[in-house]
């Protein structure tokens, strides 16, 4: 079983993003860089499907600069065997760009089963495994929590929540791209001997200038600005039928949403 | 470049590893999401969460730097500084635990014990299936080791080898894990009065361990009398290769080294607290960081802290190159402690009325402290190794 596992570095969620004064862009000085963290629950799914098949190997493909290589080291202190650095040193790319540049070198790998986090959680764009999938013309879904191997090998079960609680179940050919959630497994420590070893394991570099032949951004970033602050709430008090009065009458003159 | 999680104002960083970084990393990720949950209830009620040691086997934190073959990680000394300063950031108790079970129980055995004791220990105490503990200190002889009076007695002196008997008799104190080992690392005189090591092993027949209650200091630890009672020990569980008081006097080396770092984690959890808190509370209109006096506190707090980090570091690298003298050990030891505890009290009083509140790590730690600035060696006695490695005159007597 052939695993790969689409992980892009993001900052930390907890980072308090700033604007570059020229408003071209974020401001990544003071940044923490982390695994994305819906990708670090593909790392896990990946790992518990290679030790369900009992054999395999789990292969990190990361589209980034040279930075993003401690995220991929932290991945295969978790486990993972090796990883593949696109990288994009000088490039700007779009959801549309890395898509290509990852549909280009995945088929090459054979993988069985590819799996990404549902969204990166920088720009929340959810379109690359899309587009990796519609490029490759592969099954894809979105998103999941739960994976299960059938025992031909030829398959995977997915669970994918939808709204309301209700879950479908989806039976899928391989190969696919699948787009884990926050599922049922925590992420795994990288435990010490795990992070001794990773050290020796391979990463390949690719350059992403190479495997775009000629192939533009779609997207153009024109400015950036953070969203205004939040204003203060407003609590009404008094006897229900006032305090309704009084909350359409804000809601239809200050809100303007009735 | 990766950058330590933590306090580093001279971008200590910077003269590390990328493992190493990762190795404090994966601590701190693990001391927040597996200690600092749990430890506010252990530390009221005074127990020790014993599900805590195979969840540290399972990531290799026990005996770190000891080799893969026998189920360890093989870490350097910088990163297994780096754990212990991470695992005592969350509480005194959790790296006594890790430094106990890695520098006191499985160094001996790695270091002066038969393959066979390697083979039948080392993977179950680095996995944490099994718990292990030390018994140096006596109730008459606490930094004095050397009087002490446990006795062990050859049973058949004929018998050499296989087969050889011994037989333990006294009393040892302030033994942590002592009542939940599964072996203990027990220290006694032989007939010729040359010290020895014995790996004595949960009932056997005249062996007890009560816990000392009462403890103000290191509560989620278990700290035990060990009872040696005609207790009747195979010679294969003598430790062959140590002889004399070196033997305990190089283990405890290694577990100072741990302390040296560990009291970093605990200084810098009491900084950062107050740092934070000291941005928040507002008195007489300002935040109470914005005063004069506390400014004074929390600088003094981060240049002792960077200080002792790059005693720590140099420390490890020495000690990494085989280069490290026990009396440089005894220098960070003393020297990283008596700053950790300065450093409580401050927190301490910038926390206010908080500072006394175990919602807050502060008042834990300024407990915790007590018991680490006066086990492993206590801050005269390291003074006084200072002293003779000075002067050449030993001052103890
Ligand atoms: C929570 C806890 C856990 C422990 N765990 C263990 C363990 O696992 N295994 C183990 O073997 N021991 C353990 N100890 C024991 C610890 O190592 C001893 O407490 C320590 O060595 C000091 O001995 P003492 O308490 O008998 O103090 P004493 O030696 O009686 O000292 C009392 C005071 O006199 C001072 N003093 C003593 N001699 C001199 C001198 N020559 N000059 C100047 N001042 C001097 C000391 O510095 C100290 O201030 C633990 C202790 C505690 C508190």
């Amino acid at each position: 079983m052939k695993i790969a596992v689409l992980l892009k570095q993001t900052p930390d969620t907890e980072t308090k993003i700033k604007i570059k004064s020229d408003a071209s862009g974020v401001d990544e000085t003071d940044i923490k860089w982390i695994i994305n963290t819906y990708d670090e629950y593909a790392v896990e799914e990946a790992l518990r499907l290679k030790e369900a098949v009992g054999t395999g190997e789990v292969v990190i493909v990361t589209a980034g600069i040279k930075r993003a290589v401690e995220s991929m080291r932290q991945a295969l202190a978790m486990g993972a065997d090796r990883g593949i650095l696109i990288d994009t040193e000088g490039l700007t790319l779009d959801s549309y760009t890395a898509a290509v540049i990852l549909a280009k070198v995945l088929p090459n790998e054979k993988f069985d089963i590819v799996l990404a986090g549902k969204q990166a959680v920088d720009d929340d764009c959810v379109q690359v495994a899309h587009g990796v999938a519609t490029l490759l013309d592969w099954p894809c879904v979105w998103p999941i929590e739960h994976i299960e191997l059938s025992g031909d090998k030829k398959s995977v079960m997915v669970v994918r929540p939808v709204s309301g609680g209700t879950k479908e179940v989806f039976e899928v050919g391989l190969p696919t791209i699948l787009c884990c959630d926050k599922g049922e497994h925590d992420p795994r420590y990288a435990s010490l001997p795990g992070i001794m070893k990773a050290k020796t394991k391979p990463i390949q570099e690719l350059k992403a200038a190479d495997l775009l032949a000629g192939e533009t951004p779609k997207v153009k970033w024109v400015n950036f600005s953070l969203p205004p602050d939040r204003q203060a709430g407003k609590i009404l008090k008094g006897e229900p039928e006032q305090v309704c009065a009084e909350l359409v009458k804000l809601l239809r003159e200050e809100a303007k949403v009735i | 470049m990766a950058q330590l999680n933590c306090t580093d104002f001279l971008n200590i960083s910077s003269l590390l590893t990328e493992e190493e970084i990762q190795v404090q990393h994966a601590a701190r990720d693990f001391t927040e999401k597996e200690i600092l949950p749990i430890i506010i209830k252990h530390h009221r009620e005074a127990t020790f969460p014993k599900e805590i040691l195979p969840k540290m086997g399972s990531l290799g934190f026990l005996g770190a730097t000891l080799p893969q073959e026998y189920g360890c990680a093989g870490l350097n000394n910088v990163a297994y500084g780096l754990l212990m300063q991470e695992l005592e950031r969350g509480d005194s108790s959790m790296r006594s635990a890790a430094s106990v079970q890695g520098g006191l129980v499985m160094y001996p055995i790695f270091t002066y014990g038969s393959e066979e004791q390697k083979k039948k220990w080392l993977p179950k105490l680095a996995s944490g299936k099994a718990i292990g503990c030390f018994g140096l200190t006596e109730p008459d002889f606490g930094s004095n080791p050397a009087g002490m009076l446990t006795k062990a007695k050859k049973k058949n002196p004929s018998a050499s080898g296989h087969g050889g008997k011994w037989i333990l008799n006294g009393a040892k104190m302030w033994i942590t894990n002592g009542t939940i080992a599964d072996v203990a690392v027990v220290w006694a005189k032989n007939e010729a009065g040359k010290i020895n090591g014995f790996l004595v092993e949960k009932g056997a027949k005249g062996f007890s361990a009560p816990e000392t209650k009462g403890k103000f200091s290191l509560r989620a630890s278990v700290t035990s009398e060990l009872v040696l009672e005609d207790v009747e020990v195979p010679e294969e569980n003598r430790l062959p290769k140590a002889e004399g008081l070196k033997a305990p006097l190089n283990c405890l080396t290694q577990a100072r080294y741990g302390i040296a770092w560990g009291a970093l984690g605990l200084a810098m959890a009491c900084y950062e607290a107050a740092v934070e808190y000291s941005k928040t509370r507002i008195q007489f209109d300002k935040p109470i960081g914005a005063f004069q006096l506390t400014q004074k506190k929390l600088a003094e707090m981060l240049t002792e802290i960077t200080k002792g980090q790059l005693l720590a570091l140099q420390l490890g690298r020495l000690k990494d190159s085989g280069k490290m003298r026990p009396e440089q050990v005894s220098m960070c030891k003393m020297n990283n402690c008596a700053i950790a505890r300065h450093i409580t009290h401050l927190a301490r009083e910038i926390l206010g009325a908080n500072g006394i509140l175990d919602e807050y790590p502060v008042i834990r730690h300024m407990m915790n402290i007590e018991s680490v600035y006066t086990y492993e060696g206590t801050h005269e006695i390291h003074t006084l190794v200072l002293g003779e490695d000075i002067t050449g005159i030993p001052a103890y007597k």
